[in-house]
């Protein structure tokens, strides 16, 4: 089954003059600023964003507006992001959501406030 | 089905309510080779069999009638037979795990109380295992456990299950035994004649010599037109969900647990509200903090969902068991806990109604106890 991306960024969007450099498993990319960090790894040709907790099978965004939870990602290492709900910033660290979250290895340094935006 | 000369549907035994604990009742009576209609209001009812807390409990429950101590472990211990009978006539493994289950005490007065409980329920039925742990014992079985939590108590006879995929096993492996499911049927008239009921919903009707109101919240009404009492009311517990982590709870404690697929749930409030079955901040907030005081890690846990759902209590709590003394082949079965009463529900009630007889325990919860005339007592 292809997983090309279905969406098509709007031509403003793709034309926008500015980007913002992050990462993803450690690629370095430029997306554009403002964007979706879903919309903007999408762009950036990435197809799996996350392994299922229970059989470990790949997936990418569905729905693009919060309701699927198809598109979790770890960002700045707060676990289980929905990365459609979350804007692209400089700097950012994007992991794939490899599986369930292991509580037992949450950072210390993240406060509570943060995890649940 | 055939639908006799008068347009009714002719069946052996009629069930109304396809909760947990009708759909129990159904399965038992269509593997013992009965001709079962079941019949279920639908969505717009208030459901406690889709929002509850999936355990399977024995520890404290009964501490005043022993009778329902009992009764609750006859199921608890009858539970994986029901599991297996479910996974082979469903293909659905409801994730029966009895590994025993701890409930938390956060000050040294809830532990002498649950201590007093406990004892007394031994003392009553004799063989009744559990332990008290104090904080240092807990944290030894319970690594995670938090600071606020000054002991336990555990019992070995506890346990949980995944309570949606029980309903749609017992649902699934009903009709796998012949039993035939009607949803979107809303009784609202049972005649009786001698040896029959005459089951209405709108212009639809049913009959068969025996029938069993399973209908939770829908009881009281119906129970009045079959010379029964099941004057239940609503109350309200409210729950929340956390996003999948991985396994880091092995028991399930009385108000956090971790399901098979890695969910967290946390729970649940009791309340009074009438028929209101919204949620609350200051209540879920409430249950957030107890989790979090239980298993400090949970602190910074997504969570995905929460959702209230509306028990079916009974003026004392327990469960209402009765045959009709006016009307004779027609039952009300109803209680609080479904889901650890699912087996004795299949494999002890469905004979009862099929002219065995009525199981040792139940002489105690007819409902009868609670017309205003009578003296309250528990004959026991
Ligand atoms: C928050 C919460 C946590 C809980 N936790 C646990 C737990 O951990 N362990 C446990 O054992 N129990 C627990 N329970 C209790 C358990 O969920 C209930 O005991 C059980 O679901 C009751 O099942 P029921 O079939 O009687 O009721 P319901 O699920 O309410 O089903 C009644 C059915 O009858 C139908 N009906 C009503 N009126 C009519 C009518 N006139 N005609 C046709 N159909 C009708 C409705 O459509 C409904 O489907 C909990 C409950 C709640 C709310
Ligand atoms: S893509 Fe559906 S929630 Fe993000």
């Amino acid at each position: 089954m292809p997983t090309d991306p279905l969406f098509q960024p709007v031509a403003s969007e793709a034309r926008s003059p500015r980007t913002v450099s992050l990462s993803f498993n450690d690629q370095p990319l430029m997306v554009p600023a403002g964007s979706t960090v879903a919309a903007a790894l999408l762009m950036s040709g990435i197809n799996r964003f996350r392994a299922t907790p229970v059989s470990e099978a790949p997936r990418a965004p569905y729905c693009m507006m919060g309701v699927c939870f198809d598109c979790l990602v770890t960002v700045d290492g707060v676990p289980n992001r929905q990365s459609c709900l979350v804007e692209v910033a400089a700097g950012m660290r994007i992991l794939a959501q490899e599986g369930a979250r292991d509580l037992l290895l949450q950072p210390a340094n993240i406060a509570p406030g943060e995890v649940q935006p | 089905m055939s639908q006799d000369v008068h347009g009714a549907t002719p069946a052996g035994v009629i069930v109304i309510g396809a909760g947990l604990v009708g759909s129990a009742v159904a399965y038992g009576l269509a593997r013992a080779g009965v001709d079962t209609v079941v019949l279920d209001q639908g969505d717009n009812a208030f459901r406690a069999s889709r929002g509850n807390f999936g355990l399977v409990w024995v520890q404290g429950k009964g501490y005043d009638l022993p009778d329902y101590a009992r009764w609750t472990r006859s199921s608890a211990t009858r539970w994986p037979a029901l599991a297996e009978a479910l996974l082979a006539d469903s293909g659905i493994d409801v994730q029966c795990k009895q590994p025993g289950g701890f409930h938390m005490c956060f000050s040294d007065d809830e532990l002498l109380e649950r201590q007093a409980r406990l004892h007394r329920l031994q003392n009553a039925l004799g063989d009744y295992p559990f332990q008290m742990l104090d904080a240092a014992e807990l944290k030894t079985r319970l690594p995670l456990i938090g600071p606020a939590v000054v002991g336990a108590s555990y019992s070995p006879q506890d346990g949980h299950v995944n309570p949606l995929k029980l309903l749609r096993a017992l649902h699934a492996s009903a009709q796998a035994q012949g039993a035939r499911l009607h949803g979107g049927v809303q009784v609202d008239r049972i005649d009786c004649a001698p040896g029959e009921f005459c089951v209405s919903a709108g212009p639809r009707r049913f009959v068969a010599p025996r029938i069993v109101l399973a209908a939770g919240l829908g009881n009281p009404g119906l129970a009045r037109q079959v010379g029964l009492q099941a004057p239940v009311a609503p109350n309200r517990g409210q729950v929340l969900i956390s996003e999948r982590v991985r396994p880091f709870l092995a028991y399930p404690t009385i108000n956090v647990r971790q399901t098979d697929e890695g969910t967290v749930q946390l729970g649940d409030s009791m309340e009074e509200v009438d028929f209101d079955d919204g949620t609350t901040t200051p209540v879920l907030a409430a249950i957030a903090r107890r989790a979090v005081a239980t298993f400090p890690l949970l602190q910074g846990v997504g969570l995905v969902r929460a959702w209230a759902a509306l028990r079916v209590m009974s003026p004392d709590g327990y469960p209402i068991y009765q045959q009709s003394n006016a009307h004779p082949g027609a039952f009300v079965v109803t209680c609080h806990s479904g889901v650890t009463l699912a087996a004795a529900h299949a494999l002890r009630i469905a004979p009862w109604i099929l002219g065995g007889a009525q199981p040792d325990e139940l002489g105690v919860f007819t409902g009868e106890r609670f017309l205003p005339d009578k003296v309250f007592s528990h004959a026991h």
